[in-house]
């Protein structure tokens, strides 16, 4: 059984890949790009050498912290979408403290206070919509949606307005931290040991959690069937506010990140679209925690290696997002195929 | 005061055509039972088509056309996914989106900052001197007169024709119609895409009339949404979707007029402001409640009940796929 679901496991994989790698051909033909010479600057540009896997690896660490706080939510069925706005609400108040650190003589202290201020401000922006489905009602697709473009207001607002730059208020964002605040990097290398560790603790405790404890187990039930659970004893609304708070606090860890240790500021698209990926890295993934990190990893790689393609080829960056989407959409394609052959070959179960 | 007033109401219904063709077609595609939640991307896609279609043959005509068939290409690929293979609707739907998004983005870059055809306004000859109603209603453009047409049109498809009897049966309970001789994964089939048609159709109003031109970004970003929001403020009607739209359309007249009374508020927050705030009218005023009510006994508050008496109900099927036996 196992041996044969490994096998399935295997060629799927590799059916995936044969189907993505053509279409992406294709697309670059349409487009008139040479796809080998699209195909070598993908590849190079993000793992051609050390600074350029660096780069990955600070693309990763943020990535990884969303995809493990979206597990939580997936796990008890909830299309968290509003982890986007989470990212943002957490690197807003990250900045909001890292603003008061200048001149400090203990900027770590700042740092930690900055990720504590990022966890809290995505976990209140994610129980928002937790407090709007169970409370109004509200689909969290759309209490989500919402609350993004709200993040994304508050933060245009913050830039142009209050936290311009002395002079000249820009889409550049804030003035930049002093480089004291700035998360420490290993000497000569851009990689974030904190960062590391954090993503790597985070994927830890989050298979643990979901494997091993109760909460996981709660999720899980209540994902499956709510009003059983609830029959059971369970609270699936507070579950759903746990779920949430977990899923906010990570994706504002990640902002944090993104403020202190990548950009230095705030700036408008300080999520980078991160969570969205995420999103898309827990479902390739299977909603297990066991393949997020090589799929964060893989898409990290294609997020950096299509930042050069601009320049080099004329194309546009967005190859990265269409080789992602078509390879989520072709895992749900084999996995529908599977699924439904033998329901339709038996007649039904 | 009275010109003015015209002229207002004038911009509000331009402004709201491309919202009202996504969102009278989502409610059709949602009607028969399958949710596109791909809209946001789609619209791009069918913006950049029509845009480049139009910009290479120098046809408004061929241009609308090829960005509803984009539209419509990605509703094709949901429905295949969704009603055939069976996979989660909102799964599929979100990975088209930004697929579909980043699709536009790769395929429209040669074309940024260029300067295409537009549908300008064409007034109707006679009707346009009408005080009040003629720089109003009879001084729009061609997709404008259409956006309207499509609202009735999709009122009486649905509501006084057999086929649109089937579709809604299709999508309250696919098992009865089944039995009544429908296939109900054929309809569902065929209005995701019809509906996506209409989708792209919005894409093509944007990049040829309401907001001229491709680039990145468009100006279209974000409407896909709303245009979602909207179908649950409807309650899954097409008249009510369409009021929907104007009054989406209408805040966001009011955010460029009131720019130059609080010139201390940056302008970007006067642009984005309109779509939270229209999400939570929306939703607010309208899932309430229902929501609740059918998923779980755990929690009712009073609000929630309240806000219930505003709901339209959803087509009691969406989002679940069927399965002929």
């Amino acid at each position: 059984m196992s041996a044969s679901r490994i096998r399935h496991t295997l060629t799927a994989t590799v059916i995936t890949a044969a189907a993505v790698l053509c279409l992406t051909v294709a697309i670059l033909f349409a487009a008139g790009a040479a796809p080998l010479d699209a195909l070598k600057h993908l590849f190079l540009g993000s793992l051609g050498s050390w600074i350029k896997f660096s780069h990955v690896l600070m693309a990763w660490i943020p990535l990884t912290l969303c995809a493990c706080g979206l597990l939580f939510t997936f796990r008890i069925d909830l299309w968290n979408i509003g982890v986007e706005g989470q990212v943002v609400a957490g690197a807003v108040c990250a900045t909001a403290v890292l603003r008061f650190g200048a001149g400090s003589t203990v900027p770590f202290v700042w740092i930690g206070a900055a990720f504590l201020a990022g966890l809290a401000g995505g976990a209140l922006w994610a129980v928002l919509a937790g407090l709007l489905k169970t409370r109004g009602g509200v689909n969290e697709i759309f209490a989500g949606l919402g609350l993004n473009f709200v993040a994304q207001a508050v933060t245009l607002w913050l830039i142009f307005g209050p936290w311009r730059r002395p002079g000249i208020a820009s889409m550049s964002g804030t003035q930049p931290f002093d480089s004291a605040l700035w998360l420490p990097t290993l000497p000569g290398i851009r990689i974030s040991p904190v960062g590391l560790i954090l993503a790597l603790g985070a994927l830890g405790i989050t298979g643990w959690m979901l494997s091993k404890t109760r909460l996981g187990l709660a999720l899980k039930a209540i994902g499956r069937n709510r009003i059983a659970a609830y029959l059971h004893g369970l609270k699936p609304d507070r579950a759903t506010l746990v779920a949430m708070g977990l899923a906010g606090g990570l994706a504002g860890a990640a902002g944090t990140f993104q403020v202190t240790g990548v950009y230095h500021r705030l700036i408008p698209a300080i999520s980078s679209n991160y969570g969205y990926l995420a999103l898309l890295v827990v479902m390739l993934a299977g909603y297990r925690v066991g393949p997020v990190p090589a799929i964060a990893l893989f898409f990290a790689c294609l997020n950096v290696g299509s930042i050069q393609l601009p320049m080099m080829l004329q194309i546009d960056s967005s190859l990265s997002g269409i080789i992602q989407g078509t390879l989520v959409l072709a895992t749900l394609f084999i996995h529908g195929w599977r699924t439904r052959r033998p329901d339709a070959s038996k007649g039904g179960m | 005061m009275g010109l003015d007033l015209s002229l207002l109401f004038a911009s509000i219904l331009a402004g709201a055509a491309p919202i009202v063709f996504a969102s009278v077609g989502e409610t059709v595609t949602e009607k028969a039972g399958v949710i596109n939640l791909s809209l946001d991307g789609s619209i791009l896609l069918g913006a950049m088509v029509a845009f480049v279609t139009a910009y290479r043959t120098g046809s408004l005509f061929a241009g609308f056309l090829a960005g509803a068939a984009a539209g419509g290409a990605v509703a094709a690929l949901l429905g295949v996914f969704s009603v055939y293979l069976g996979q989660s609707q909102v799964a599929v739907g979100f990975v088209l989106t930004l697929t579909a998004r980043d699709l536009a983005y790769f395929f429209g870059n040669p074309y940024s900052r260029l300067y295409g055809p537009q549908a300008g306004p064409s007034p109707i000859p006679g009707l346009q001197d009408i005080p009040f109603l003629g720089p109003f209603l009879f001084s729009q453009s061609v997709p404008v007169y259409l956006s309207l047409f499509a609202i009735g049109l999709a009122w009486w498809y649905l509501y006084r024709t057999p086929m649109g009897l089937g579709l809604r049966a299709v999508g309250e309970n696919p098992r009865a119609a089944y039995a009544r001789g429908f296939d109900p994964r054929k309809t569902q089939m065929l209005y995701t895409v019809l509906g996506g048609l209409l989708v792209g159709l919005a894409g093509a109003t944007f990049a040829l009339c309401t907001k001229p031109g491709w680039g990145r970004p468009q100006g279209a970003e974000g409407t896909g949404w709303i245009a979602l929001a909207i179908v649950i403020f409807g309650g899954w009607h097409p008249v009510r979707a369409a009021l929907g739209a104007y009054l989406f359309s209408f805040l966001q007249v009011v955010g460029i007029q009131l720019q130059g009374v609080f010139p201390s508020i940056p302008a970007q927050v006067f642009q984005v402001a309109p779509f939270p705030l229209m999400i939570f009218t929306l939703v607010l005023t309208n899932t309430a409640g229902r929501k609740t009510r059918d998923e779980s006994p755990v929690s009712r508050s009073p609000l929630a009940r309240f806000l219930g008496i505003f709901t339209g109900a959803p087509p009691a099927s969406l989002g679940r796929p069927f399965h002929p036996e």
